[in-house]
């Protein structure tokens, strides 16, 4: 694990040696592209501006991710409590998919304005989709032979649900939710990009149009970081809350 | 007493029973030998109503009922113990699954684990304990479903031989201890003498009875005893197709 890590840093380091060096080497102009060790003092010196562009994205991914699990938990347990919902919606799910959610977010923000709730809606468009999928196929893969003794037991369903099939899913929710996640970032900045008056996207797209480059990299830098974090923070829930292993049987 | 009459089943045309018929006396230990794949699993997915039979009745004290899922508690080869509860908590699910008093039910659970040897394993989790353990722990479960006939469907089959023997003598306190009628499946012919008032021999696909002992002598068994090792190879040759020797 610690070697597997070692190698990937050591890669990361060769790899940023190379771009600084090549920036230097040929004098590349900063205003197409800045070396990275422009890119980090930027980040850190302009803190100040771009931490508040940043608090409003996270924001937005916080709620996106709260909309989506508050569509996609009771869907998904609606589906798997009626396979005949989960017939009927699975083929437009999976046809919503193939839509290009970018393509919809200039109408987002016709729809629901140029504040958060456009970006809100684009990040939980986006989680939605991992998330209802990992659960309900978390449900479906109960082990059977736990099935029959819950029917035995003579178990309800919300009590079947809270004490089995729930325990069960939720490493795969999990899974589903660090997908979500780090995808979330994608939809937050694009509402931004369309149209806003703040957010990480928002800054990108003024600092590029003033050639400053190296704010737009300082901005992909914060919100790897924050994808980074949330990502972790998610894989630390999941280790408090799953500490066991599901026996496959 | 336990009446199953002329139950039928067929899957993908292969007919699994045909006119099959058991009646089970009430606090006896009826044990089902048959040979693997004879379909004895599909008898109990029929009982417990996990899979709905084509024809036939059962009858639970005189009382006919769709299956037996609702007046039968049930035990299987994996312990089934939910890996995100403690041995406790899983202890407790009959009782949990139905909104009953936990508070009782503890108690009554703790006195089971102390019967069964499992005292100060209460809160350990399932993975730290042995496969016997385990299966004590099931038995617990099994206990605290409260009802009075049990299912048992190979439940030791998947422990080593010595666990094997103290489980068995724990599967006769469910008879002598806790009264309960009970219906055991198994390939084992050894525990099967050892544990059967009444053995049931089947015959493979589609299943019938082939023959029926009655075993009386008195339990704890011990495997030397002449009546047993005579039994023994009588039944040996019914299941291997030896010897058609009717008279016992």
């Amino acid at each position: 694990m610690i070697r597997s890590n070692l190698v990937a840093l050591a890669v990361a380091g060769v790899l940023l040696c190379l771009w600084e060096g090549g920036c230097r080497f040929f004098g590349v102009p900063g205003f197409i592209l800045p070396p990275p060790s422009v890119i980090v003092v930027t980040a850190v010196m302009k803190a100040p501006l771009i931490a508040p562009h940043a608090a409003v994205t996270f924001l937005e991914i916080i709620l996106g991710i709260a909309l989506a699990l508050a569509v996609a938990v009771p869907l998904a347990m609606a589906m798997f409590a009626m396979p005949a919902m989960e017939r009927a919606l699975a083929p437009f799910l999976v046809a919503s998919q193939a839509v290009p959610v970018f393509a919809l977010a200039p109408l987002l923000v016709v729809w629901l304005g140029y504040g958060i709730a456009s970006k809100v809606f684009m990040a939980g468009v986006i989680i939605f989709f991992p998330i209802l999928v990992s659960l309900l196929e978390g449900f479906k893969s109960c082990n059977r032979d736990f099935q029959t003794l819950f029917r035995l037991m003579g178990g309800g369903f919300w009590k079947t649900m809270t004490l089995l099939y729930w325990p069960w899913a939720l490493p795969h929710f999990f899974a589903g939710l660090k997908v979500g996640v780090t995808v979330a970032t994608i939809g937050a900045v694009i509402g931004e990009w369309v149209g806003a008056q703040q957010g990480l996207g928002y800054l990108m797209i003024q600092s590029n149009a003033r050639l400053k480059v190296d704010l737009v990299f300082a901005a992909i830098l914060w919100l790897s970081i924050m994808g980074l974090l949330l990502w972790g923070f998610v894989g630390r829930l999941e280790k408090r809350v799953v500490t066991w292993k599901n026996n496959p049987m | 007493m336990l009446q199953v009459s002329g139950v039928t089943k067929q899957f993908d045309l292969q007919t699994i029973f045909s006119d099959f018929s058991l009646s089970v006396t009430e606090n006896g230990f009826t044990v089902l030998l048959g040979p693997s794949g004879c379909g004895k699993s599909t008898l109990f997915d029929l009982l417990s109503g996990v899979v709905p039979a084509d024809t036939g009745t059962l009858r639970w004290r005189g009382r006919e009922l769709p299956h037996l899922g609702s007046v039968a508690a049930y035990m299987q080869q994996k312990d089934l113990l939910l890996p995100w509860f403690s041995l406790m908590d899983n202890a407790l699910l009959p009782v949990k699954t139905v909104n009953g008093d936990v508070k009782t039910a503890e108690n009554r659970a703790m006195a089971l684990f102390e019967r069964l040897g499992l005292k100060g394993y209460e809160g350990h989790m399932p993975h730290e304990v042995s496969g016997g353990m385990g299966q004590r722990c099931a038995l617990v479960r099994t206990l605290m479903f409260d009802r009075d006939l049990v299912l048992l469907d190979e439940p030791l089959s998947a422990l080593d031989a010595i666990t094997r023997r103290t489980l068995q003598s724990l599967l006769l306190l469910l008879q002598t201890e806790f009264d309960k009628t009970l219906v055991m499946i198994t390939h084992d012919i050894e525990e099967a003498l050892l544990l059967a008032d009444e053995l049931v021999l089947l015959t493979p696909r589609p299943m019938a009875v082939q023959g029926r002992f009655v075993l009386k002598s008195p339990k704890p068994r011990r495997f030397d005893d002449p009546e047993l090792l005579a039994l023994k190879s009588h039944v040996l040759g019914k299941l291997t197709g030896e010897g058609n020797d009717d008279s016992l």
